[in-house]
């Protein structure tokens, strides 16, 4: 009986979940606006509340895709009795219903964290963060609740077995891609809830900024991550070898990735030297607004098709909605609390905080127009101009230039020192390193891949240039200390955070050059007993077997590849059929390599026996990735740094006295 | 006071383009018109789907204004507008239809089974005639005038209610 | 996530039979530059079905028209800009994924380089009043520091 009811309990604990939501929302604030204690202290309570009743209200949405009830609609629409048991869990956000519900769960999440991992902040400060993030859980549970219920039933008339779950994705990738997403989505408010609370509360100086850094890195590695996670989903997936598309959906989820990361170096400088103060707030709400509107553009139809994501035009108007409250009322009090008067901190051309306000500026560009370029095509339709496409070669063409404007003020950022410095300092720490980017990336693309070439050789040369100023710094540091030991103990690990995200972005950067323009790819026909050579490999199709698989039937071709070396490994392409939708699927073979992929997809049945195959060498292409997850460890390593968690004595004192806390740590980065 | 009006931009920006995303939120982004409107109807020459020996070029469609709809057999939605493509032939509108990426037989057999409202049907085969119209599906519809210029295209299924309020109403125009 | 947008919308519109599958032609190019033409003109078109691929990643049966048209061309020696305007005679702009400028375009193409024009102007202008205000005063979180500091030492 009650297992009959799961779906049902779910439904009610969502709606319990809700009240909650609201109830986080509405008493902390009016206690924090109105200096009540009691009411303030509603705020962790209904965070641990609303988090318990989401996760029991997802567990049951779980259950009832584990034990195949199909008379919820998701279940039916997304699952199928063959399914095995780890897709159907991943099957769960594998839809919009399911994915929204993650969504509120993980905000929820982090909402509870915020609210318990902030004992050491003004009780008001906390009870507005709570609040804040009670009101945009409130939101999303009431979107899910009128326009998403995924415990909706299909009864009486329960199908006897489910639909399935696309194809696509049944992967690996897939299972995990979504929710490392979200959690950078998601967690983007609460660096948001701060930046308001901080608004609300008239506490506009640089402590909050100190609080909301470690959420921030968070934040931003877990997107990164996403992101990369995407990429190379997409890459080993889609069968072309691609791994970056420029396709709305992408660009949707880069938006608030660049925005995300003007803020991590914008938070630094309000930080260490109290400047940009209303800059970093703006910052904070449009990274957290450009995640809620790379959701919209995602679900509402309006930039996809009307078949995509969600064909309900409801859901649409309700997350516009949701988003226009959110970002009018967080820019309202921006207009209305942000700081009348600022006062000038000073500095020079020769900074680093000069260098962190060319940092913002080209990151804004960068943002704005991925903006334009997704949505020009729509403004052009909108105004009866026709129909247009923008797609990789704008972007490429403004993104690579607006990269290498960036990587050269990279070199200087992380060496340069706070407010002023010496034209010849800076020189004396960059020249020799500047010199060695030229020479060396001049010289390894001569040693490495078919044919030199100018790209390959900018890439390499502006990597370079990133990264050694940073190594030579790193040198002259433990130099500078009685010993090796004591030297690196004396570099802070959010130090360590900032050179391991440069590092990631080189080591991108390379990956993007190489494989961008020196990839090799032949589309060649092959019947059993053919061998074909390509980049020092030798091909040779040995068989192909049909076989069956859980619920798909597949032809699977067997290739011996051979080194030039003499030795050899297997590669097993496959063109899959899936039994329930009928949907044909390329499953590519892959050989991964730290300095090059073999990429195989089997093509059509030529008829005479033999099969076309694609046929992919692919340098330095998991660089890409590796890149990435440096990007996310520099990002979780800046967090851990126990500075952001130690209250320095002179704060407390001034948060009894009500004043504004001076920065702190400067020291430690002079 | 200046300052303060500046703080206000990003909300104005943003309000702007919340106009805009709500503007949008009902319409088709996949809607897109013919690049062919206006222009005279593609020069082709190709057999008929009934006889293989008689060959017809773009002179048939002068002299009379004719729907042109490229169908398949292969093609559920080409089934479901059948009704409608008879009921436009019963009010006296010339049809001719392109039988596209299919095979004689089958072509044939869809027509003996669902009904054939048009005057003759073009066999194209390899899609040649499709590619000269910038056809990527099918069913699609084509208008063409009296001296061969094409005027209105449909793309997909012409649901009753717009053989009514689109279909017949444009035949009219350009008659 | 592309592909998965064309396969919902595949499934919703009607094709030829046996859709979905790669389409992987073999085809012999006489020297390697044409080879090279073949893949950016297949790159840098738009499949007009698909949601948003271009034809040369797509597997919709209009692409591997379009691939077989643009492999003609090459081979009847038509330049690219030829093959373009076959294109989009038949298929309309839409198919440019590089759109041409044209008036209106020119705001796509024309606000970056502004912003970025307006950006080192922002710069300048930002570090020349921060540059005078180094010198003249403290920053507030200065003050208040140096007030803290002050404070500890008179009441130590």
């Amino acid at each position: 009986m009650l297992t009959k009811m799961i779906p049902e309990i779910g439904h009610f604990a969502l709606i319990i979940a809700l009240l909650m939501a609201i109830i986080q929302a509405v008493v902390p604030l009016a206690g924090a606006a109105t200096r009540r204690p009691l009411w303030m202290a509603f705020d962790r309570p209904m965070a641990a509340g609303q988090f318990v009743f989401l996760a029991i209200a997802y567990a049951c949405l779980t259950a009832s895709y584990m034990a195949d009830d199909f008379s919820v609609a998701t279940v039916a629409n997304n699952s199928n009795s063959l399914l095995p048991w780890y897709y159907k869990l991943s099957a769960v956000w594998g839809n919009h219903e399911g994915s929204v519900l993650l969504w509120s769960l993980m905000l929820s999440a982090w909402g509870l964290l915020a609210s318990l991992w902030s004992r050491r902040l003004p009780r008001d400060m906390v009870a507005r963060v709570t609040g804040i993030l009670g009101l945009i859980g409130a939101g999303f549970l009431l979107f899910v609740l009128v326009t998403s219920n995924p415990f909706a039933r299909l009864l009486p008339n329960m199908p006897e077995d489910g639909t399935d779950l696309n194809p696509l994705l049944q992967d690996f990738g897939l299972v995990v891609h979504p929710p490392m997403l979200y959690m950078g989505y998601v967690g983007f408010s609460v660096v948001f809830a701060f930046a308001i609370a901080a608004l609300l509360g008239g506490r506009l100086d640089a402590a909050w900024t100190r609080w909301a850094r470690p959420w921030t890195n968070a934040a931003w590695a877990f997107l990164t991550v996403g992101i990369a996670l995407g990429s190379w989903w997409a890459y080993y997936e889609l069968g072309w070898g691609g791994w970056w598309f420029w396709d709305p959906v992408e660009n949707a989820s880069l938006l608030p990735w660049l925005a995300g990361t003007a803020l991590i170096h914008s938070l630094a400088v309000t930080e260490k030297r109290g400047s940009f103060k209303s800059w970093t707030v703006l910052l904070a709400i449009a990274t957290f607004s450009l995640s809620l509107m790379g959701t919209f553009l995602v679900r509402s139809g309006v930039l996809t098709s009307v078949h995509a994501f969600a064909n309900d035009p409801s859901r649409g108007l309700f997350i516009l909605v949701l988003l226009a409250i959110t970002v009018t009322l967080s820019l309202l009090v921006f207009a209305l609390r942000a700081p009348r008067v600022s006062h000038k901190v000073g500095f020079t051309w020769l900074s680093r905080d000069s260098l962190l306000l060319v940092n913002n500026i080209l990151l804004v560009i960068m943002t704005v127009t991925i903006l334009l370029g997704t949505l020009y095509p729509l403004i052009l339709d909108a105004l009866g101009l026709g129909k247009i496409s923008v797609g990789p070669p704008y972007f490429n063409s403004l993104f690579v230039p607006l990269t290498a404007i960036m990587s050269l003020f990279m070199g200087l950022g992380p060496v340069a020192r706070w407010k002023q410095m010496p034209g010849r300092e800076l020189l004396s720490r960059v020249w020799l390193s500047g010199v060695a980017a030229l020479v060396l990336g001049a010289t390894i693309p001569l040693f490495y891949g078919p044919e030199w070439n100018a790209k390959v050789m900018l890439g390499m040369m502006l990597a370079l240039w990133i990264v050694l100023p940073m190594v030579r710094d790193i040198v002259a540091r433990v130099r500078a200390s009685s010993s090796v030991g004591r030297g690196f103990k004396k570099i802070s690990l959010a130090h360590w955070g900032m050179v391991l995200g440069h590092l990631g972005i080189a080591v991108t950067m390379v990956g993007v050059a190489v494989v961008s323009n020196d990839n090799i790819e032949r589309n060649v026909r092959m019947a059993p007993g053919d061998s074909v050579e390509m980049a020092g490999y030798t091909f040779t199709l040995q068989n192909l077997r049909e076989r069956r698989g859980p619920n798909y039937l597949a032809d699977t071709a067997t290739l011996r590849v051979e080194r030039e070396n003499g030795t050899h490994f297997m590669m097993r392409p496959e063109k899959r059929l899936y039994l329930a939708t009928g949907m044909p699927m390329t499953q590519v073979a892959l050989r991964a390599g730290f300095t090059r992929d073999l990429y195989v997809a089997l093509g059509e049945d030529l008829g005479d026996g033999s099969w076309a195959v694609r046929l992919q060498y692919k340098p330095l292409v998991r660089w890409l990735w590796l890149g990435g997850l440096l990007m996310a460890a520099g990002g979780v390593i800046a967090v851990i740094d126990k500075r952001y968690r130690r209250v320095p004595a002179r704060d407390r004192h001034a948060e009894r006295a009500g004043a504004a806390p001076a920065t702190a740590s400067r020291e430690a980065t002079a | 006071m200046k300052r303060r009006l500046l703080l206000f931009l990003p909300l104005i920006a943003f309000l702007g383009l919340a106009a805009f995303f709500y503007y949008r939120l009902g319409m088709d982004p996949s809607y897109r018109d013919s690049a062919l409107i206006e222009r005279d109807f593609p020069a082709f020459s190709a057999s008929t789907l009934e006889d293989p020996n008689r060959t017809v070029d773009e002179s048939l469609l002068k002299g009379e204004v004719t729907l042109v709809n490229v169908w398949g057999e292969w093609c559920p939605a080409c089934k479901q507008e059948m009704p409608q493509l008879l009921d436009l032939a019963e009010r006296g509108i010339r049809m001719v239809g392109v039988d596209y990426r299919d095979t004689r037989e089958k072509g044939r057999q869809f027509l003996a089974e669902y009904g054939n409202p048009f005057e003759l049907n073009i066999f194209d085969p390899d899609g040649d005639l499709g590619f000269d119209l910038g056809v990527y599906g099918a069913p699609e519809t084509f208008l063409v005038d009296a001296d061969g210029v094409i005027r209105y295209h449909h793309t997909g299924y012409i649901a009753p209610e717009d053989v009514r309020e689109v279909i017949v109403p444009e035949v009219k125009k350009w008659r | 996530m592309a592909l998965i947008r064309w396969l919902l919308f595949a499934l919703l519109l009607t094709l030829p039979a046996a859709a979905v599958a790669v389409g992987i032609e073999v085809r012999d190019f006489d020297d390697p530059v044409m080879q090279e033409r073949y893949r950016d003109l297949t790159g840098s078109m738009r499949c007009p079905l698909c949601e948003n691929q271009a034809i040369g990643d797509s597997d919709a049966p209009i692409s591997g028209d379009m691939r077989d048209r643009v492999y003609a061309l090459l081979q009847d020696g038509k330049s690219d800009t030829e093959i373009v305007n076959h294109m989009v005679d038949r298929f309309g702009e839409y198919i440019l994924y590089n759109p041409r400028l044209e008036n209106r375009t020119y705001l796509l193409w024309g606000i970056p380089v502004a912003l970025l024009l307006a950006g080192a102007l922002l710069v300048a202008l930002i570090v020349r009043t921060r540059r005078n205000a180094s010198a003249a005063s403290l920053s507030a979180d200065e003050q208040a520091r140096l007030d803290e500091l002050t404070k500890r030492k008179r009441s130590s």
